[in-house]
């Protein structure tokens, strides 16, 4: 009942992704709510990053990929004729698996940004201010003219969380972001989700279950259906609920088995 | 009820998805560099044009049954004569050389290269290659003429050495300048067959050569025929050591290692040096036999380029 | 034991009869003028050619798929032959620029523009593709992400490219030969005006003559430009050892 009147971000309404003539995922009816937190989890090649990458059109970047069906964000068709790409992602960000810090300072990283989309205001204070937002700024405050292949993974990957938020979108998408990190640089990435969902709606891919389970609102179990004819392998949506439901009391067998560990 | 939906609409300007302008700027530079890549296109036009244009006026003297079938090269007779095949004899010659020296060393390179070297060792011989590939053929022509044939003439006493131009040692310096890059194409194509193909190998105990001869040689022919194919096109384009070494060689259709021969790049080279007089049939020839040699060469590099592509589409 | 170079072999012009006062002034300063020509063609253009088939071209359309075929085909066709081209259309033809400098620098830059463009196309290529992914994300064009980003992370490979295209450019004699570089200048060159000379073609002009010390000519201008060449190529192999980074 809580949920009627959350604001809808996204609205994927039977939504499809093409690469080429395959058919990559079928199907999917998903709400995203602002201000929160929503995870896609399931096994490889179940189709959740696609499905991310849908929502800010970096599917774009692959000629040959094709969206179906309607994903609406406010309400506009994000694949409408008059839709721009570039803008869109000036307004939904993205922080990806691996690190990718330009090979530059840490100062205009940030600061890339901002200027290359000629947002108005100091400089320094942008970046002291994204900086800050994402808990960096005491780590880097003396060395932001070093060159920022010079930080550690973890530190990197919230160097590209505060370059997102430094043109002050409204959506981060976040592609399986602590993959490539230790365990205490994922604690404190997930501190500062937690901290960003007041200003942000999130959404993330993850393959780990307990991150979901620890930093999400809601979330969204996908997976491969290979029962559609020989060597066939689509993603499906099973199931979006609340996390704790998901995790304790799934309305899906499938997801079941997934979340207490039987298979993926 | 009217502040949610006033919240609405601001909401909608600050999150449109349309584009802030045209940017008509960034699509003129886009077009520019599109013009930048098209000129290569331009390029090979005017090739085509400047190669076969002057063609209808040679062929006013020349019918092209004579001129392809011709076995008599004497322009500047009297009695003239154009009859190409002696000069493509002799091209034929230096690719013939060329490849009996060019092939199996290439190839031996490319297999120590891809099967035998360390990172190491391949990082310094690489741009070594590179280099090689590219040094003024005139100083490898002169290192010919001045040192390579000497030696040559030394080494075969048995052989009659009667010109100071030889075909064969221009055929043989050619084979040398086109090692790299036999070398280089055919270590990238073994390179590429996958590392699970030769584990397979290796798993069975088979030896590295047997590997290198048995599984990846066979996985990457068609690249290796490509490097082959490209190095030929190679010799049949080079000039000046076939200019240097091989003479502006006689009128008549003669094979020999020790024969001093034309051959249709130093023919266009030697007749083409200085102020030669447009319309005459002398300045018609260099283009007919540049149409000749543009003809050979494009079908060799398309053969290669198909080979490449296949190899490609196996493995990428 | 005295090692000397005599000066004269580069200050002094050719000359026919007397080897020993005979020199590459003119060739030299022709291969100078010549070459910074070419530069000034193949930087923009093969950078610029590179760029739109590496980041900007839909490899899908047929003209896209022409243009690198086309460029491919191009890298393989024999010198010489750019030589005809360039005495049909730059010296005569439509440019009609007559037996200059320039109409040298237009040709040879055309022969090496396709190692140019393959060279640059593989400088970008190396360069990995979260670089432009991570600016395209924060709502770059793709020109501002390719222009502030791709490029500069690629130009020291591209700069080893044209390196490599130049040095070649240097010893190219070949179809220097039909667009008029002649091998009896005893002037300067004008870069627009006049007849010139170049390095190679002059090597192998005394390389042609019968009297012995014009073969030690000969030797010694190969040595002059393989001096040369083999700095210039040093030059490209230590940038890219300078600037290689493993992503």
């Amino acid at each position: 009942m809580e949920q009627a009147a959350k604001n809808e971000v996204f609205s994927l309404k039977d939504m499809s992704v093409h690469y080429g003539s395959s058919l990559a995922v079928d199907s999917v009816n998903l709400p995203i709510y602002e201000n929160e937190i929503t995870a896609l989890i399931g096994p490889s090649g179940c189709g959740k990053s696609t499905v991310l990458r849908s929502l800010n059109r970096m599917n774009d970047l692959i000629p040959s990929a094709k969206v179906g069906g309607e994903v609406l964000y406010h309400g506009q068709d994000m694949y409408g004729s008059d839709v721009d790409p570039v803008q869109v992602r000036k307004v939904i960000g993205m922080v990806f698996q691996k690190p990718n810090p330009f090979p530059k300072s840490i100062y205009d990283n940030i600061a890339f940004g901002p200027q290359t989309l000629g947002m108005k205001g100091n400089m320094d204070e942008i970046v002291e201010g994204a900086l800050k937002q994402a808990a960096l700024w005491d780590d880097v405050k003396d060395r932001l003219k070093d060159n920022a292949f010079g930080m550690s993974g973890g530190q990197q990957q919230r160097l590209c969380i505060a370059r997102a938020i430094a043109v002050k979108p409204d959506v981060i998408l976040m592609d399986e972001p602590c993959s490539a990190l230790d365990p205490i640089s994922t604690f404190k990435i997930e501190d500062l989700m937690m901290e960003l969902k007041k200003d942000y709606t999130i959404v993330i891919v993850t393959h780990n279950m307990q991150q979901a389970a620890r930093v999400a609102d809601r979330t969204a179990f996908f997976t491969v259906d290979t029962s559609r004819g020989e060597g066939s392998r689509v993603g499906t949506l099973v199931e979006h609920d609340e996390t704790t439901k998901i995790f304790s009391n799934p309305s899906d067998e499938r997801t079941l088995d997934y979340v207490t560990g039987k298979f993926g | 009820m009217s502040s949610s939906i006033q919240g609405a609409r601001s909401r909608s300007e600050k999150n449109s998805l349309r584009a802030p302008s045209p940017r008509i700027g960034e699509k003129i530079v886009i077009s520019l560099l599109f013009l930048a890549s098209a000129i290569s296109v331009g390029v090979t036009i005017a090739i085509v044009i400047s190669l076969f244009a002057p063609l209808p006026g040679f062929f006013d003297y020349v019918s092209p049954w004579e001129f392809l079938t011709g076995t008599l090269w004497a322009p500047s007779f009297l009695d003239s004569s154009f009859g190409v095949l002696p000069l493509v004899a002799g091209t034929l010659q230096v690719v013939f050389y060329a490849l009996l020296i060019g092939v199996p060393l290439g190839l031996g390179a490319a297999i120590y290269l891809s099967e035998y070297a360390s990172t190491r060792v391949r990082k310094t011989i690489k741009p070594i290659l590179e280099v090689l590939e590219g040094l003024p053929t005139v100083a490898t022509g002169l290192f010919a003429v001045f040192w390579f044939k000497p030696l040559i003439q030394e080494l075969t006493p048995w052989l009659e050495w009667t010109s100071p131009f030889s075909i064969g040692v221009a055929g043989i310096t050619v084979g040398i300048i086109i090692i790299p890059l036999i070398a280089s194409v055919s270590d990238d194509a073994m390179r590429s067959v996958p590392v699970a193909l030769r584990e397979g190998a290796y798993a069975l105990g088979a030896s590295k050569m047997r590997v290198a001869v048995k599984v990846v040689l066979p996985a990457a022919i068609s690249g290796i025929v490509a490097s082959f194919v490209l190095g030929a096109s190679r010799a049949i384009g080079e000039t000046m050591v076939v200019l240097l070494v091989a003479g502006g060689g006689s009128p008549q259709l003669k094979i020999g290692f020790t024969e001093p021969a034309g051959a249709m790049t130093a023919f266009i080279a030697s007749r083409a040096t200085g102020e030669i007089a447009t319309g005459t049939i002398d300045y018609y020839s260099i283009f007919a036999v540049g149409s000749l040699l543009f003809v050979m060469t494009l079908t060799m590099n398309m053969i290669a380029i198909f080979f490449v592509s296949k190899f490609r589409e196996v493995y990428d | 034991m005295a090692l000397g170079v005599n000066p004269g072999l580069f200050l002094n012009n050719p000359s026919s009869f007397r080897p020993e006062e005979a020199g590459y002034r003119p060739a030299i300063l022709g291969t100078i003028q010549l070459i910074g020509g070419v530069i000034l063609i193949i930087v923009p253009l093969g950078i610029s050619a590179a760029t739109y088939l590496e980041l900007f071209a839909d490899r899908t359309r047929w003209y896209n798929r022409i243009i690198e075929l086309n460029i491919q085909n191009l890298a393989g066709v024999p010198s010489i032959v750019f030589g005809i081209l360039g005495l049909a259309f730059i010296v005569r033809g439509i440019f009609d620029l007559g037996f200059v400098v320039a109409a040298g620098s237009m040709t040879v830059a055309i022969l090496v523009l396709p190692t140019v463009i393959l060279a640059s196309r593989e400088a970008i290529r190396a360069v990995p593709s979260s670089l432009l992914d991570g600016a395209l994300a924060l709502g770059a064009t793709r020109l501002q992400a390719v222009r502030k980003m791709v490029l500069p992370a690629a130009a020291p490979g591209m700069l080893t490219g044209v390196i490599l295209a130049v040095a070649r450019a240097i010893g190219e004699a070949a179809p220097l030969l039909l667009v008029g570089a002649a091998t009896f200048v005893t002037f300067d060159p004008n870069f627009w005006d006049g007849g010139y000379s170049a390095l190679p073609v002059m090597i192998y002009s005394y390389a042609g003559r019968p009297q012995e010390e014009f073969h030690v000519l000969a030797a010694a201008g190969v040595l002059v430009m393989l001096v040369v060449l083999f700095f210039i190529n040093s030059i490209a192999v230590w940038l890219r050892a300078r600037f290689e980074r493993t992503w």
